[in-house]
C-alpha cells in the first residue's frame, strides 16, 4: 500500500499557493522590499519583517539537497529538501513518476516539479528527475 | 549579567523505571521531585521555584505544583523540546541573580513507552479482519495553527527521516561514514553495561550497528535512541544555601542556548544551533572545549553527537567522524568521555526527551559519582549540551558548562 498524502491543513495567509498547486503552477514568495525569496510562503517577509510580498511563478526545477528513504517495499517514500532555482530550498518527496527507485535520486540531481494529489486535498507539490 | 557562579546544582535524580505501566505522568514527576530533594537534603517546602516544558500535563506549572503542594514565586515553562531542562537550569540561575527565586526545581518525566504499548494493545482489540490499527507514534496531534505545518505534514516528516537528511548531508560534504556514526553507540554501550537500568546494558560492535535495520537512510536501528519511561529531576540553588548542604558543589559556569529554523529558506544541515549556544557558554565560563572532561550531549541519533562534537569546538567542521572512531568517545581510553550512563542512545530517553539525564550525568562526574569503570578521574569541568526538536527543519540548543569546587 503506498503512503496516502495528508491533505495539507492550509491557513488563509497561503490559501493562493495551494489554488495555483491545483492548477499545477508552483508559486514562491519573493518580497519586493529586499528582493529575496522565502520559504515557507508568508506574509510578512522573513529576511527583513516588510509585509510587501508578493507571489511569483517559479521556475518548477531545483536540485537536491537531501534526501531520506524511508520504509519498506510499497510503503517506502523518500523525504527530501529541494533546493529551487528561486534560491529557497523547500521540504518536498522525490518520486519517480514512472515507478519508483530510490536508489536513483542523488545529493546535487536536477529535479522538477510533479503534482500528486493529497488525500481528500489540496494537490501537493513533489519533484522527480529532470 | 554573567551567570558564571550565580547557582550551584545540589540536588539531581533519575527515575529507575524505564516502563511506567501503572505510574501517571504526574506520578512520575512527583516521583523525581521527591528524589532529588532527598539527594540534595532539601524538603518540599524550601522550593520556591518551578520549571517544567511540554512533558507536563495540563497546565504545566500551575498542575505540577497542585499536584506536589508547592507554594512557589517563580515560574518558567519554557518548552523548546528536549533541552529544556538544560536552558532551565541557566533560567533557574538568571532567576536566582535575580532574587526572584532561591531554591529551584526542574522536572521531566513522561511515560510514552507504555502509552504506545496501551494504544498497540487497544488497536489489537479493534483489529479488523487480523490487521491491527497501528498506533500513532506521535504524541500529541499536530497543531493547526503553526505555520509551516501544510508546507511539511504532507511529505511525512518523522524524526529519524529529519535527522536522516542530516546525516546524509554530513556524508555528503565531508565524507563522514556510517562506520564513524556507528562509534558513537559502540561507546554508549560500552559504558551502558556499567548501568543497571540501562535498557541496552549490551555492547555493541560496529558490525552490529551496521548490521541493524535501516530505518531511514543512511541511520540504522542502531543509530537511534532508545524509548523510554521515568524521567529526571534538578534542584538548582542559590550559592548561600549551597554551602549549608552536604553535597559536593557543582556550580554554573556557562551557559547558553539558541534556536535555529528553517531560515527563510536559506537551509543549511551542516551546522546546528550548538554553533550559537556553545561559543556563549564558554565565553561566560570563561574556558575552552579543551578544558572540558566530561561531555553529556544530546544523543537523539548518532548523528546529533557528532554535529554537537562539531559545533561546540570539539573539533573542526567535518572532522567529527575522525574524532569519534575507534572509541574517541569511551571513557578511559577516548580523548572526551561522553554520556557514560549510556545516554539516550543505550540508556534513557524519558519521554522522548533527554536533557535532564544529560545534566544529571554530568552531575554524576563532577560529584564522583558515575559508575567505577566510567568514573572521569577527578572530574571538575564537565558540559551538558541539548538540541530539541528536530535537527533538519527547528530546533533550539542548549549549553550548560558546570564545576565541581
Amino acid at each position: 500500500m503506498t503512503r496516502k498524502i495528508p491533505a495539507p491543513r492550509t491557513l488563509p495567509e497561503t490559501a493562493t499557493y495551494w489554488l495555483a498547486a491545483d492548477e499545477g503552477r508552483l508559486l514562491v514568495k519573493r518580497c519586493s522590499s529586499c528582493g529575496q525569496h522565502h520559504h515557507y510562503p508568508r506574509d510578512i517577509c522573513p529576511h527583513c519583517l516588510s509585509e510587501t510580498t508578493e507571489w511569483r511563478d517559479a521556475a518548477g526545477t531545483g536540485t537536491v539537497y537531501a534526501f531520506s528513504t524511508m520504509g519498506q517495499g510499497d510503503a517506502a517514500y523518500t523525504l527530501a529538501l529541494v533546493t529551487l532555482d528561486e534560491g529557497v530550498t523547500m521540504m518536498s518527496n522525490l518520486v519517480n513518476v514512472v515507478g519508483a527507485d530510490p536508489a536513483t535520486f542523488a545529493i546535487g540531481q536536477r529535479v522538477r516539479v510533479v503534482f500528486q494529489p493529497s488525500d481528500g486535498g489540496h494537490a501537493v507539490p513533489m519533484f522527480t528527475p529532470a | 549579567m554573567s551567570l558564571n557562579g550565580s547557582a550551584y546544582i545540589v540536588g539531581a535524580y533519575e527515575h529507575p523505571t524505564r516502563k511506567a505501566d501503572t505510574q501517571s505522568v504526574l506520578r512520575l514527576h512527583a516521583d523525581v521531585a521527591r528524589g532529588a530533594l532527598a539527594d540534595a537534603g532539601l524538603s518540599r517546602d524550601d522550593i520556591d521555584g518551578y520549571f517544567c516544558a511540554g512533558d507536563a500535563p495540563g497546565l504545566g506549572t500551575a498542575t505540577v505544583a497542585e499536584y506536589l503542594g508547592l507554594k512557589l514565586r517563580h515560574l518558567d515553562s519554557t518548552e523548546c523540546g528536549g533541552s529544556a531542562p538544560i536552558l532551565h537550569v541557566a533560567h533557574a540561575a538568571a532567576a536566582i541573580a535575580a532574587g526572584r527565586c532561591n531554591v529551584a526545581l526542574i522536572t521531566l518525566a513522561g511515560r510514552p513507552r507504555a502509552a504506545m504499548a496501551e494504544a498497540q494493545a487497544k488497536a489489537k482489540a479493534a483489529a479488523v479482519d487480523g490487521k491491527p490499527v497501528r498506533a500513532p507514534l506521535a504524541l500529541r496531534p499536530p497543531d493547526p495553527d503553526a505555520p509551516e505545518l501544510a508546507f511539511e505534514l504532507p511529505y511525512g516528516p518523522a524524526t529519524q527521516n529529519l535527522y536522516a537528511m542530516v546525516a546524509q548531508r554530513h556524508m555528503h560534504e565531508f565524507g563522514t561514514t556510517s562506520e564513524q556514526l556507528a562509534w558513537i553507540k559502540v561507546a554508549a554501550s560500552h559504558h551502558a553495561q556499567h548501568n543497571p537500568n540501562a535498557m541496552l546494558r549490551e555492547v555493541v560492535t560496529v558490525a552490529d550497528v551496521l548490521g541493524s535495520p535501516m530505518v531511514s537512510h543512511p541511520l540504522h536501528r542502531l543509530d537511534c535512541c532508545v524509548m523510554s519511561d521515568g524521567g529526571g529531576a534538578l534542584i538548582v540553588a542559590r550559592p548561600e544555601i549551597a554551602k549549608q548542604l552536604k553535597r559536593p558543589l557543582v556550580v554554573v559556569r556557562g551557559t547558553g542556548e539558541a534556536p535555529k529554523h528553517g531560515m527563510g529558506g536559506l537551509v543549511d544541515l551542516t551546522y546546528s544551533a550548538a554553533a550559537w549556544s556553545g561559543p556563549r557558554a564558554f565565553a561566560e565560563a570563561g574556558v575552552t572545549p579543551a578544558d572540558i572532561q566530561y561531555a553529556s550531549l544530546y544523543d537523539s541519533f548518532t548523528i546529533t553527537v557528532l554535529m554537537q562534537l562539531e559545533d561546540l569546538g570539539f573539533c573542526k567542521k567535518g572532522e567529527g567522524g575522525r574524532f569519534v572512531a575507534d572509541g574517541g568517545l569511551i571513557s578511559g581510553v577516548g580523548r572526551l568521555p561522553f554520556n557514560t550512563d549510556g545516554g539516550g542512545l543505550c540508556n534513557n530517553h524519558p519521554a522522548n526527551r533527554g536533557g535532564v539525564t544529560k545534566v544529571i550525568e554530568a552531575v554524576r562526574q563532577l560529584r564522583g559519582e558515575a559508575h567505577p569503570a566510567v568514573q572521569v578521574p577527578d572530574c571538575r569541568l564537565a558540559l551538558a549540551s541539548g538540541i530539541g526538536g528536530a535537527l533538519a527543519s527547528r530546533h533550539t540548543a542548549a549549553t550548560l558548562i558546570l564545576e565541581r569546587l
